[in-house]
């Protein structure tokens, strides 16, 4: 069973890699972003330190769907899926590999991006500190929750906009206690507390996440 | 129901399903044994495809069931995958790997040796082209490595979708040989085609879709 876990998550490892540009065209997004706030807003540090927190989750959470589109696409298209669906595992172990793989591939990065993409908003270390962790527990929620809306949204083409507003409200949460975690440790205060909710957020997308993309993956195929 | 259902083999059982307002098929039932092959023929848009979809247990009918081997596919949904070979109109093989990677992949889900889909491969004629990218293929080739998927899936039950389509002479004939062997060693397989089955007209039933209903 692990081992179907790991022939998954290898092959999607594989295939990410020969489309890169699939891969960096969320990550270039995340950067113009982040950085043309800066630019638009006002150089002022006081100002900039207020609105970072924000629009760098903000950033995150719309690069992280723009990322999603690709996450059943081909598979749904080329019969992949189907095979998926028709193999002697669960269908759940399955889809939590592909996401898995797909949070290695678009989550990881931001996680790491963001410390350095957040220095133009004069933050302090321990601020990127919290934010890189916050980034860390949120950005698998994200992953999870919006494979639900993309594996509904497989079969339709052109079907972006719907995505967005299937999963967007459900990952409010996250971006909430994930922003509110890094003003926190912005203004000197204790992040514990919205970083303990991310946390319970994330453990409860990991277990009903999967089986509701599988689900979700069945009725698409249908 | 009981009394017509195979205790070793494949049925479906009164299967009726409709497309938006359009009844497909009603009633449909036929059954197939051990070395057994089922001929699903009918003009284009009459529900091949869906037929062998309702068959692997991807979509539900409105009305029957499908029954392998006594019992209902939904009860078994394990057994029955293991039993099953499917190959759809599209052939499951991703573009950005190769043929080699993809089956390798397959086996890797099912368990089963990597060496034998090489074989098949080979067998196939893919050697030449075992390394390049499917989108690198041609429409024939790419059907021929959804093929070797099946054949190196050692599985009781092939259902294919116009398995002869874009394939050459030389491919229709391998496979039909792969075929007959398949069904001589007790398989069962059902195929949607629009060309004759060479296959022993007593181990053949042939279903027509999409006449007078």
């Amino acid at each position: 069973m692990g081992q179907a876990l790991l022939a998954v998550v290898r092959r999607d490892l594989r295939i990410a890699f020969r489309r890169l540009p699939d891969l960096a065209s969320p990550l270039m997004f995340f950067a113009i972003v982040i950085t043309l706030f800066p630019l638009a807003i006002s150089p002022e540090p006081t100002v900039l330190r207020e609105i970072g927190p924000g629009v760098l989750w903000v950033a995150a959470l719309l690069a992280t769907l723009l990322a999603l589109n690709t996450l059943f696409r081909s598979d749904f298209d080329d019969g992949s899926l189907e095979q998926l669906a028709l193999s002697t595992h669960p269908l759940p172990l399955l889809v939590f590999g592909k996401i898995l793989a797909h949070w290695l591939i678009s989550g990881v990065p931001l996680v790491v991006l963001s410390p350095l993409l957040a220095l133009s908003y004069d933050l302090s270390l321990n601020t990127l500190q919290v934010l890189a962790l916050a980034l860390l527990i949120g950005t698998p929620t994200l992953s999870l929750l919006g494979s639900v809306g993309a594996a509904l949204t497989a079969g339709v083409r052109q079907a972006g906009g719907l995505l967005a507003l299937l999963v967007l409200p459900l990952m409010l949460p996250v971006l909430v206690f994930g922003a509110r975690a890094t003003t926190l440790a912005a203004t000197g205060q204790d992040p514990a507390g919205p970083l303990y909710l991310l946390a319970a957020l994330a453990v409860l997308a990991v277990t009903l996440g999967p089986f509701a993309t599988a689900a979700a993956v069945r009725v698409s195929l249908e | 129901m009981q009394n017509t259902t195979h205790q070793d083999g494949f049925d479906c059982d009164g299967l009726t399903l409709w497309r938006g307002d359009r009844c497909l098929f009603s009633e449909l039932s036929f059954q197939i044994g051990a070395g057994a092959a089922a001929l699903i023929r009918g003009p284009n848009g009459s529900g091949k495809t869906s037929l062998l979809r309702v068959v692997c247990g991807l979509s539900p009918p409105e009305e029957g069931a499908v029954h392998w081997m006594g019992k209902g596919i939904q009860q078994q949904r394990q057994a029955y995958a293991k039993a099953l070979a499917y190959n759809g109109h599209t052939d499951g093989l991703n573009a950005e790997l190769t043929p080699l990677e993809n089956l390798a992949f397959f086996c890797a889900l099912r368990g089963s040796e990597p060496a034998s889909s090489v074989a098949n491969l080979s067998g196939l004629g893919l050697d030449a082209c075992a390394g390049l990218p499917v989108r690198a293929l041609s429409a024939g080739q790419r059907r021929r490595a959804g093929l070797a998927r099946v054949l190196a899936a050692d599985a009781r039950l092939w259902v294919l979708d116009e398995p002869f389509t874009n394939l050459d002479g030389e491919g229709r004939h391998y496979l039909t040989a792969q075929l007959l062997t398949h069904l001589g060693n007790g398989g069962m397989a059902v195929i949607a085609s629009h060309q004759d089955l060479d296959v022993p007209a007593e181990q053949l039933l042939t279903i027509t879709l999409g006449g007078a209903n």
